[in-house]
């Protein structure tokens, strides 16, 4: 059967509903499967809940946004000490709107649903991921980015430990690292390497960066790199 | 020691900055005016064959602007991996793409492309292809590598004969080379060792997915790419774009990790150049999602094998035979199981040895080198075994590594008549057993702490560390400052700066009147091997030293020109031309630089080396007249082969309940020549051991077997180490002599920190279970628990890619 299976790439739902084959077979099945997840989602989407992984889009364009039914509604966001409105869709994550509508690109996004912690930004002095945070959920909290955490072209403290240690290898998981740093930090000034590894664990360094991201930590919180003045974070 | 001022010396490499602050810009932070996005259209099926792919429909949508299907790629002779596939040869593998005027659109438009697909038979595992009537991976063939044919094998069912037995089936190998009297070897061994083994591919799995956007411009195209080089990759890139590497601008200034991935170009790098082309050079971005990544963004080749080893009473191998059947996933790969052979020989200089192996199609992701390709899986299943006979013959572990390992007398190569540039693993081993004081350690072995007991372990590895023949391209300008150019890429090794400091040693120029040209391709730089194979610090070093010396040359012939006398009455001496014994007569660089735009000529690059890269000629050709030029080709003698060796050595406390360990200490020692950048080279032999804790103990490709399909895509189900699995005493050391073949006694070392590592957690584990070997890798818990309970095992032996 499998053979004569005309497959809607990207499963879906209906083409595959409506074909025969489609309940024959293990391959069918999987692609069944994909299919009702991906209905699933859309679903989810439509009735306006929270959902993790919906998929590796901007979800931006006010077009598509008709297209299934959704409401756009203007914000205001406290991002960085600045508040900026912004055009936000019921489902977009926070990670979409701070990357491609606010231009803040230091937010990463790796693996885009809530494990690696690339994304990590503060709201309201909390670490949150942005990728599995919905821009509305957060519209009336403080937001820090890692464009807000040097002050006045001064590097933040755990910035400067970082350098000094030589966090960074890649790079690419360096904002979220320095943003679960300076959130730890505030909260508990002068952490023991326990509770800082503890603090830090929801950040995935692939480069293995650990040893050295903690060490800055430990560094910034001994007071070595103290800032000149004003408050950070 | 030489004196330096730089080299072995601390410094703050320029990108931190940019890194701590998040400036710092990748692929995907690229925005362009009038950007469109890329989706791709991927195989569902992990074989297939496309009778048809319609578009009609897609086009229709509004926003559509460009879709592609392999009839709009170049196409390569298999088993070279497609741009976009034909014949799908695993699950993910794109077919076609679509640029739009938003990802949703795009998005769209792939669930309304239309692609018939035939199914056909997939195969997981290379030995279930190997086997009489087996499932061939690919139309073409079941056994391919670089520069190993495509071709079909199978073996006989007389081979398989004690595989349900867990015994290794030997059939034909593909290739094998051998020297010495093995059977002799054997004979006067007092213990052999003979073990069947087996190791997982594991995922690279990079932070930054291979995201990428181009446009073109004036007939050329400009490509913003994850890569481990800006230079290297370029004629790669040109080749797959099907324009001359003139005609491509690549920009890379950042790599959010590669691990060799990203070392090659790989096919998705092109695709929005692909697409752009056909928007009549629009911009477009082509973002990779994780599960996309985890299809196309390489893997480590699995190995299942056998391996038979001779030792004398004292522990030195007498004869050592090995045999790789390696996973190749369903293209090209990379010839991990060759570097098992060298791997085996280089850390081992057995007497006499025998090396065979093949690499066998599946369809499983595509594979590439992975942080140590095969010598890694070889540290693995190799090391445990020096172990076994250790405890045979009553020899102490370090000793037996010791006695074996190589020193600068040590050989290489097919009929071990090759020489070796430099090897300091004996000395590596003998400090590390020093610093980490194995002799009191090892009395901890068996130790009880209720659940918990205590193992110890040594682990030694290997890679080939340095390449040389290629180019070196600096200048000095009328401002006095000495601009390095490097093609090397920036993964966070920071080798790239740190190789940069060589021309400002040899030019005897202060570190803050450097400014290091890099990042994109149309920065000018010279031909320069990519920042992979642990070669950089080794290659690029030698490279910016010929182009230092060539320029220093010019410098003093431009003070015998401009202040008299012979250009060997000169020296450099605070960035200045000095007289040796008239310190009146001297003239600064900047001076220099301006004197050499006068003479042109040679001195400013009109006239370039007749041997240099065609690559390293445009750029300099490019740079001429603009002030003082140093260019060279690295033609400086080197004997043989540069090992990089690193010896590691660790304790675990594991819980017998549970089958839970914790890394209670680990140190690395590296022999990696006089060491460049302290600071770098810690971050290296931490990072790099993480990583190997993670290759030994949790990482994998998990597939089913039935339908052919990944069980573990993304990061929480790969088990990459985390924060929480750091030990809890971390360190490191190096033995620092310099490698007798590089003008400043440097090596590489990024990969073989990682087998090191691999190898002494699983010796570690194993010591804790008082001497049981799982010759499989990764040692997951279960594992452990089932061997402590008695049970079977839930794999059955050899297979691949399961749990």
């Amino acid at each position: 059967m499998a053979e004569d299976c005309r497959i809607a790439h990207g499963g879906d739902a209906h083409a595959l509903h409506d074909h025969p084959a489609a309940s024959d077979g293990p391959l069918s099945e999987i692609v069944r499967i994909k299919a009702s997840r991906r209905s699933f989602i859309k679903g989810v989407i439509a009735s306006g809940a929270t959902l993790g992984a919906t998929g590796y889009l901007f979800r931006a364009s006010s077009a598509q946004a008709k297209s299934v039914g959704a409401v756009e509604r203007l914000i205001s966001l406290n991002v960085n000490g600045q508040t900026r409105r912004v055009d936000v869709l019921p489902y977009e994550t926070l990670a979409n709107t701070l990357r491609y509508k606010l231009g803040l690109t230091g937010t990463k996004l790796s693996c885009d649903r809530g494990e690696c912690g690339a994304c990590t930004v503060i709201a309201d002095g909390i670490t949150i991921y942005s990728c599995t945070t919905l821009t509305h959920a957060v519209a009336g909290k403080k937001i820090t980015t890692i464009e807000g955490i040097a002050k006045g072209g001064e590097l933040h403290p755990v910035q400067k430990a970082f350098i000094a240690e030589i966090g960074p290898q890649c790079g690419f998981c360096t904002p979220g690292q320095v943003l679960s740093a300076v959130a730890l930090l505030q909260v508990n000034p002068h952490p023991t390497i326990e509770e800082a590894r503890r603090a830090m664990s929801g950040n995935l360094c692939r480069c293995g960066s650990y040893n050295q991201y903690l060490a800055g930590v430990m560094r910034a919180a001994k007071g070595d790199f103290a800032s000149t003045g004003g408050s950070n974070g | 020691m030489a004196d330096y001022r730089l080299v072995g010396k601390n410094f703050t490499p320029p990108d931190m900055i940019a890194k701590v602050t998040g400036t710092a810009k990748f692929s995907e932070d690229f925005q362009a005016e009038g950007m469109l996005h890329a989706k791709m259209v991927l195989s569902p099926m992990p074989h297939a064959r496309v009778r048809n792919i319609d578009t009609s429909a897609a086009l229709k949508i509004k926003g559509v602007v460009a879709i592609i299907t392999p009839d709009d790629v170049p196409q390569f002779p298999p088993p070279v991996d497609p741009i976009l596939y034909r014949e799908p040869v695993f699950a993910g593998a794109p077919i076609a793409a679509v640029a739009a005027e938003s990802e949703e659109i795009a998005a769209a438009a792939v669930e309304a492309i239309k692609v018939d697909l035939e199914q056909l038979n997939h195969v997981v595992d290379p030995l279930d292809s190997l086997y009489p009537g087996g499932v061939n991976a690919f139309s073409g063939g079941n056994v391919a590598n670089v520069k190993l044919p495509l071709q079909t094998v199978k073996w006989t069912a007389k081979d398989f004969a004690g595989f349900d037995q867990g015994n290794m089936p030997l059939g034909k190998p593909s290739e094998e080379w051998h020297y010495g009297d093995l059977d002799a070897g054997f004979a006067k061994a007092k213990v052999i060792i003979e073990r069947s083994f087996q190791t997982a591919g594991t995922s690279h799995h990079t932070m930054e997915t291979r995201s990428n956007m181009a446009y073109w411009q004036n007939g050329k195209c400009y490509v913003h790419g994850s890569m481990q080089s800006q230079s290297f990759v370029l004629p790669q890139i040109a080749r797959m774009l099907g324009v001359k590497p003139a005609d491509v601008v690549f920009i890379a200034e950042y790599c959010g990790g590669g691990f060799g991935s990203k070392g090659n170009a790989y096919p998705l790098v092109v695709i929005s150049g692909h697409l752009s082309k056909k928007a009549n050079g629009r911009p477009v971005m082509l973002r990779v999602s994780r599960e996309e990544e985890y299809a196309n963004g390489s893997a480590r080749a699995g190995f299942q094998g056998w391996a038979k080893i001779g030792f004398a009473e004292d522990g030195r191998i007498t004869a050592l035979d090995i045999f790789v059947v390696q996973d190749n996933g369903p293209n090209i790969g990379f010839w991990d199981f060759r570097n098992a052979g060298e791997t085996a020989q280089v850390v081992y200089q057995p007497e006499a040895m025998r090396w065979r192996g093949t690499a066998v199609l599946t369809n499983t992701p595509p594979r590439g080198p992975q942080r140590g390709p095969g010598e890694n899986q070889t540290a693995m299943t190799i090391e445990p075994l020096l172990d076994e006979a250790a405890r045979k013959l009553g020899v102490d572990r370090l000793e037996i590594r010791r006695i074996n390992a190589p020193d600068n007398d040590g050989f290489e190569g097919e009929d071990a008549k090759g020489k070796l540039t430099s090897a300091y693993l004996k000395d590596a081993l003998v400090k590390g057993g020093q610093l980490f004081d194995w002799e009191a350690k090892k009395k901890l072995s068996g130790k009880r702490n209720g659940n918990k007991v205590i193992g110890v372990g040594i682990g030694s590895a290997f890679h080939a560390a340095g390449s040389n023949g290629f180019d070196g391209l600096v200048r000095i300008l009328p401002d006095g400052k000495l601009y390095v150019h490097s093609g090397v890429g920036n993964l966070g090794t920071y080798s790239y700066a740190s190789t940069s400091r060589v021309p400002a040693e040899v030019l005897g120029y202060k570190w803050e009147n450097v400014v290091i040209v890099h990042g994109r391709s149309d920065n000018h730089l010279p031909w320069m091997i990519g920042q992979f194979g642990s070669n950089t610090t080794y290659t690029a070093s030698r490279g910016n030293y010929v182009a230092a010396v060539d320029a220093k040359t010019k410098l003093l012939e431009i003070g015998a020109t401009v202040m008299g006398g012979a250009a060997t009455d000169y020296d450099l001496k605070d960035e200045r031309v000095v007289h040796k014994t008239d310190a009146s007569k001297s003239l600064s660089f900047a001076d220099a630089a301006k004197k050499a735009i006068e003479l042109g000529g040679k001195y400013s690059g009109k006239d370039l080396p007749p041997d240099i890269n065609p690559l390293t000629k445009a750029s300099a050709t490019a740079l001429a007249g603009s002030g003082l030029m140093g260019v060279a080709k690295d033609k400086l003698p080197k004997r043989g082969l540069v090992p990089g060796l690193v010896a590691g050595f660790c304790m675990i406390e594991l819980d017998r309940e549970t089958g839970q360990f914790e890394i209670m200490e680990y140190l690395g020692v590296a022999d990696c020549g006089t060491v460049l950048h302290p600071e770098g080279l810690q971050t290296q032999m931490l990072g790099g051991s993480m990583m190997g804790f993670g290759l030994a103990t949790t990482e994998r490709i998990v597939y089913d077997h039935q339908l052919g399909l990944p069980a573990n895509v993304q990061f929480d189900q790969a088990k990459p180490k985390t924060y929480l699995d750091m030990p809890k005493k971390f360190s490191w050391s190096a033995v620092d002599r310099p490698d007798r073949d590089n003008p400043v006694g440097v090596k590489g070392i990024g990969e073989p920190i990682m087998g090191a590592a691999a190898s002494a957690l699983i010796n570690a584990i194993a010591d804790a279970l008082g001497g049981t070997y799982f010759h499989r890798t990764p040692v997951v818990r279960d594992m452990i628990v089932n061997a402590l309970a008695d049970r079977p095992q839930s794999y059955k032996p050899l297979q691949a890619n399961t749990m």
